[in-house]
């Protein structure tokens, strides 16, 4: 095994890190960054507690090695509130009690921000079908679906 | 296992040809990085070929479209030349997983790892596309339908890399189109798909079709006789069943849990008039 040595972006902070190749950005992110808001629910893309953007588009960190990393824009649910001050979609999880045990929450958050950032005004049909790839044991998903519908139409007003 | 990211073809190629235990080219890695998690592969080397730029683009040619091998399923369906001109190509691309694995899936990948359910691959047989080899003898191109040979399975010798996808050109008044059938709206493998491209004439009659079936055999199908049964017709009742019958009779399916054979037999001839009305109103048509 030879270490390889990364350089990225990670919610805008220039980052450095060495990994093995065959270990996951989720692997990376988690164990060598402290960055443990991503989940690890199955590690084969069917879950989604992993998500993160890379270089703008929503993808399972469980999918990608840390090694393909090198030069990309990583977003993680660490970079989503600004210091204190939550996002639209964080404060509405909380409002709607869109969230029980939690685990999935940092996914279904990327995963519905990434969602408003290219469409702002959804239809239900299309949160449904945007979040497919989040799986949650404890919802029932309608109050996360309502919760990012209501996000929407306050960004909308905002 | 060591990770390698060459910037050319040659280099990556060489790489491959040169190593002695077990290499994989990696495009999205979402079937790799699932087959590497779960230990059902243990590469020794693995080749990304994202650093290579004719691997990465969306190109309108004289000749149709040339699709970079490493293009995502999100890249495909942002691009509205190729949207216009082969929509049922895109849209079975875009079936492919949820929303973050369009982030990083491609079609080659999905060519490449040989499913007989892949959903992007029926819908590449029927538009005749072509894939462009990169190997270290030079280049070939062959038709899709002959890279994969079996489950898991394909006739890519080692060295070689797909470098691009080729869509034809389309005459006027075509069509194509891709459907599947799966328990439920999303995020499953199809039990059966279908794909269909056609071009009509000015007064509506098919002068050109592809029929294509996944998940019915142990690779996909091109089905000349489903072809021919809408050639020379307006895709009247008739004809529509005559391709349903050609279609349900070109399938060699399995039984599992997904499905009994004979049900995959019935719903091929279900989708595959689907799938056909469907091209042709694109088409122009009605
Ligand atoms: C949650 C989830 C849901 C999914 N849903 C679907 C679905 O609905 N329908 C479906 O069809 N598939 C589905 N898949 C499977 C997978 O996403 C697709 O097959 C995808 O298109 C693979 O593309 P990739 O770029 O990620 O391939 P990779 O994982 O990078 O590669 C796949 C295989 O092809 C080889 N390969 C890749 N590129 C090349 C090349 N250029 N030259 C030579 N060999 C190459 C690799 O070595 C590997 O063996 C799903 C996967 C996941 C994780
Ligand atoms: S841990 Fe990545 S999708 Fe489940
Ligand atoms: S809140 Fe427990 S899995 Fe979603």
């Amino acid at each position: 095994m030879s270490s390889i040595k990364v350089s990225t972006t990670i919610n805008g902070d220039p980052t450095e890190y060495v990994c093995e190749a065959d270990e996951t950005l989720l692997d990376v992110l988690r164990n060598r960054l402290g960055l443990t808001g991503a989940k690890e629910g199955c590690s084969t893309g069917d879950c989604g507690a992993c998500s993160v953007t890379i270089d703008g588009r929503l993808t399972c960190s469980c999918l990608v090695l840390g090694a393909e990393m090198d030069g990309a824009e990583i977003g993680t649910i660490e970079g989503m509130a600004s210091g204190e001050k939550l996002h639209p979609l964080q404060k509405k999880f909380i409002e709607h009690a869109a969230l029980q045990c939690g685990i999935c929450t940092p996914g279904f958050l990327i995963a519905a921000k990434s969602l408003l950032d290219h469409n702002p005004k959804p239809t239900e049909t299309e949160v449904r079908f945007a979040l497919a790839g989040n799986l949650c044991r404890c919802t029932g998903y309608d109050k996360i679906v309502r919760a990012v519908m209501d996000t929407a139409a306050e960004m909308r007003r905002a | 296992m060591r990770y390698e990211r060459p910037t050319t073809l040659q280099a990556a190629s060489q790489l491959l040809a040169k190593e002695k235990g077990s290499a994989y080219v990696l495009a999205g890695g979402t079937d790799l990085l699932v087959r590497l998690r779960t230990g059902f592969i243990e590469p020794d080397l693995i080749v990304d070929i994202k650093r290579i730029a004719s691997t990465r683009t969306i190109a309108k040619t004289a000749t149709g479209f040339k699709i970079g091998a490493a293009v995502s399923g999100a890249e495909l369906g942002e691009n509205a030349a190729l949207k216009k001109a082969w929509p049922g190509v895109v849209e079975a691309a875009n079936l492919i997983g949820s929303k973050q694995v369009q982030g990083r899936a491609t079609m080659t990948g999905n060519l490449c790892n040989a499913s007989p359910a892949a959903d992007s691959v029926p819908a590449l047989v029927a538009a005749a596309a072509k894939v462009v080899i990169a190997g270290p003898k030079g280049k070939r191109t062959i038709p899709v339908e002959q890279v994969p040979v079996g489950p898991g399975k394909t006739s890519l010798k080692k060295g070689e890399i797909i470098e691009a996808i080729l869509l034809p050109k389309r005459p006027a008044r075509s069509g194509d189109a891709y459907l599947r059938f799966i328990p439920r709206t999303e995020m499953d493998i199809a039990v059966v798909g279908v794909g269909v491209s056609l071009t009509l004439d000015a007064k509506g009659i098919v002068t050109a079709a592809r029929v294509s079936l996944g998940a019915v055999a142990p690779t996909v199908l091109l089905v000349p006789a489903a072809a021919k049964a809408i050639i020379g017709t307006k895709l009247d009742a008739k004809a529509l069943d005559a391709l349903a019958a050609a279609a349900s009779a070109a399938c060699k399916p399995i039984d599992d849990k997904r499905g009994t054979k004979d049900y995959r037999i019935k719903v091929a001839g279900v989708l595959a008039k689907r799938a056909a009305k469907i091209a042709q109103q694109r088409a122009g048509g009605k």
